[in-house]
């Protein structure tokens, strides 16, 4: 397949699997502050944090208020993340491998651009007239945009071959998936409490909960473990071997993908992306969790993060540029 | 009813007599068209455009109000070509092609038709898509034309004449398979009951006709678009994807060794065929022009080495070009000894005194176009052209006579069509596609597009022009 094809398969998945997962940020910070109303008055910011793009948000913004950050991940326009960017970006790309992907996929993603679209241009205008005030029917829209993704990967899985095409979509999926879910874990850092005293009280559960949903993994979790308590919730997300958002699942994902496409034979030499990946995965292997927070989750978090743009780059170089 | 108030008079009408009777081909159409009402038909119409639009078959103007994606527009009022017509035309176009390609074979070789003095020489050397690098060149199989898009229009009488050939890029074709798609959608019960000659194949015929053109056993076929911001882009990956080949842009491509390469995940692999979607001068920078920033250097010498089959074939231009279009009657009886099944729109040429004292005399009651225009653009319309504008295209005429060419203004034929929630008339022309392989292929039917503008014979989708699906019936 041709290079410039894989990479813009690659960075199709990856926006959508962001726009999933932006939706289900807002829609569960969203849900928290109708349970909290003003006893954590700043909890909008840390989503924005969390994000890495608190610069931009400030530069176009002069205050953190709720309408301003839902407005910024949304639909602004100058925010590459937001939620409508991805998706012009995911069609985009769409558009320039139309021929490698199925005509369903191309028409639910276009059919899921234009609706983002119009909700947008409704809500701008509104939002206008409003002033501060959320928009009705924020949490259906945001749902939509999930199901608009899911049905995007169902409808991928089940039209198109599972060769070269459909490998660099699960790379491009599993890396941004990899990298959400660090950043989802990484919220809490940033989730300031009113004071030490709080730390083990239901504020503070009810914020890992929302974390935990913040990644689907809520039921999952219950499942597995019987209460909710911070180390499970961080050995869950990042050593759990079948959960598909974990990032030991999102890492094995992308190993597989990679050998797939590179081919292993015996004998036959593996290319650093191949490299990078299984090397990271061994590593995982050998780790536990009380080790991780020996260490410091937020300092793991971010070692996590320079390993997931490592194993990024030797993907570019190995199969992008030529 | 509200198809009743329609009026076809002095002008062909393509589905009704000029005293007001349906023709026999349209007569189920139109009683069909009738019992559904104007409400069902606009309701169809509307849910046509929503499928046109989920299906992403857009494209994007830029104004005043920021960009805008729009479908293009489409009628579902069909235009039946009835099948003894049909045959006549197919014949013809086949004719056409045929000339075409041995007039190509012997300007590019032995040149008998200029030593013959046919044809001017020095009107093929000041053509601007005369290619001298073309000159000695054997195209795989001796074929030079293999898509063509002819441009047919009836005049007030009802009889077909060819406006003019397109040999380089025709465009429009993914618009017929589209609107058919769409138009069985929505008239299930009309395709039901007549016998509408099928266009979906298409895609096959253009593959092995591309695979006709190596020798390579499974050969490695792409599209060549000049990318995404291309007008036609929708229409290149669209064929790529139909007929399961590549969809390359020049950047894709490499030229080691005088072969063609693309490059891929998993290094670079050979091009045995390619479709290409881009201008002559374009494609080779170290051959034409050499600012093409779309182009692969090294390409035209591995064509000419016989290493990649590149089609339509570097060079067809000259034979499109306006000024040698009015000789092609002249081309099919030179090289086939037949007179043409289909007639020429008759051309005034600005080269010859007589014709240029004419043409100027008469600009406005003529239609006068630069002999390489396109889209619409370049030509005048006299009788729609203020004095004004008739006096400076005169003196575009005087500056450069080889570049002009005049026709009478045709009455073009007209369809009725649904505007707003009412049917009126409109112009209409035809492109059917043909496919030069192993033998001729021609689509039946073709793109028909329309003059949406009450009045205008201006069909070009660049000009606010939309189509309609039309039917062969078998």
């Amino acid at each position: 397949m041709l290079s410039r094809v894989a990479e813009s398969v690659f960075w199709m998945n990856r926006y959508i699997e962001r726009a999933e997962n932006y939706s289900r940020f807002i829609d569960v910070n969203h849900q928290l502050s109708l349970d909290l109303h003003e006893e954590v008055p700043n909890q909008w910011l840390p989503l924005v944090h969390t994000t890495g793009d608190i610069e931009l948000f400030e530069k176009r913004y002069s205050s953190p208020s709720p309408v301003n950050i839902i407005r910024f991940m949304t639909f602004d326009e100058e925010n590459p993340n937001s939620i409508f960017q991805c998706l012009s970006r995911a069609r985009e790309n769409a558009r320039t491998i139309r021929e490698n992907i199925s005509t369903s996929m191309w028409e639910v993603l276009n059919e899921f651009y234009l609706f983002v679209k119009d909700y947008r241009k409704v809500y701008m205008e509104s939002s206008e007239i409003h002033g501060d005030t959320l928009s009705m029917g924020l949490s259906d829209f945001l749902s939509t945009v999930r199901k608009s993704c899911q049905s995007f990967y169902g409808c991928s899985d089940a039209t198109i071959s599972h060769d070269e095409v459909w490998n660099f979509s699960l790379l491009g999926r599993f890396l941004e998936r990899a990298d959400k879910t660090t950043r989802i874990l990484d919220m809490k850092y940033f989730i300031l409490l009113p004071s030490v005293h709080d730390v083990g009280s239901t504020l503070d559960l009810l914020q890992w909960l929302s974390l935990l949903k913040s990644a689907s993994a809520h039921e999952m979790y219950n499942q597995k473990y019987k209460r909710v308590d911070p180390t499970d919730i961080a050995e869950f997300l990042i050593l759990n071997e079948t959960f598909p958002r974990s990032i030991f699942f999102c890492i094995q994902e992308m190993q597989e993908a990679l050998d797939k496409i590179s081919g292993i034979k015996e004998g036959l030499p593996r290319n650093l992306a191949q490299d990078a990946t299984t090397v990271y995965l061994n590593r995982l292997r050998s780790e536990n969790i009380k080790s991780i927070f020996d260490k410091g989750l937020h300092e793991y978090l971010d070692d996590i993060q320079i390993e997931l743009n490592h194993i990024g780059s030797k993907i570019v170089e190995r199969f992008f540029t030529n | 009813m509200f198809i009743a108030d329609y009026s076809a008079k002095n002008i062909y009408d393509e589905m009704f007599s000029s005293e007001g009777f349906p023709r026999k081909s349209y007569d189920f159409v139109k009683t069909k068209m009738e019992s559904l009402g104007g409400i069902e038909l606009v309701k169809r119409s509307s849910s046509a455009e929503r499928a046109l639009m989920s299906l992403g078959i857009t494209f994007t103007l830029y104004g005043d109000g920021g960009e805008q994606e729009r479908i293009m527009p489409f009628d579902v009022i069909p235009r039946i070509v009835p099948s003894e017509e049909w045959i006549n035309m197919e014949k013809g176009l086949k004719q056409r092609i045929q000339a075409l390609n041995l007039f190509l074979t012997d300007i590019y070789g032995e040149g008998k038709i200029l030593k013959d003095k046919i044809i001017p020489r020095e009107l093929i050397e000041s053509s601007s898509g005369y290619l001298k690098q073309c000159i000695g060149i054997k195209p795989p199989k001796d074929i030079w034309i293999h898509i063509t898009g002819t441009d047919l229009v009836r005049d007030g009488a009802g009889a077909f004449h060819v406006l003019e050939d397109n040999l380089r890029c025709p465009s429009g074709v993914s618009y017929v398979l589209e609107n058919r798609e769409v138009m069985k959608r929505t008239f299930p019960e009309l395709f039901e009951k007549l016998n509408i000659r099928q266009v979906y194949d298409y895609p096959y015929h253009l593959r092995s006709m591309l695979e006709n053109l190596t020798d390579v056993v499974d050969p490695v076929i792409a599209v060549w678009t000049p990318g995404v911001f291309n007008s036609a882009y929708y229409e290149h990956s669209f064929l790529a994807q139909k007929m399961g080949v590549y969809l390359v842009e020049g950047s894709d491509l490499i030229v080691e060794n005088h072969k063609v390469y693309m490059k891929t995940t998993k290094g670079l692999r050979k091009v045995d065929v390619i479709y290409r979607r881009i201008d002559d001068t374009f494609m080779d920078q170290s051959t034409f022009r050499p600012d093409s920033l779309l182009g692969v250097k090294g390409i035209f010498e591995a064509f000419k080495r016989g290493n990649v089959a590149l089609a339509n074939a570097p060079g067809t231009g000259v034979a499109d070009d306006k000024v040698i279009y009015s000789y092609v009657p002249k081309i099919i009886k030179y090289y086939l000894g037949e007179e043409p099944i289909i007639p020429n729109v008759p051309t005034y040429l600005c080269s010859e005194t007589a014709d240029l004292k004419f043409v100027l005399d008469n600009i406005h009651n003529l239609v006068v176009k630069a002999a390489n225009g396109a889209g619409g653009y370049g030509m005048i319309i006299g009788p729609k052209a203020s004095k004004q504008e008739q006096e400076d295209f005169k003196e575009l005429i005087k500056a450069d006579p080889r570049n002009y060419i005049a026709q009478p203004v045709l009455n073009l034929s007209t369809v009725p069509t649904l505007i707003a929630d009412k049917i009126e008339s409109r112009h209409v022309d035809l492109r059917p596609f043909i496919l030069y392989g192993k033998d001729i292929y021609v689509m039946p039917g073709g793109l028909t597009r329309v003059a949406l503008r009450k009045g205008s014979l201006v069909v070009n989708s660049s000009q606010g022009g939309g189509s309609k699906d039309t039917w062969v019936l078998g």
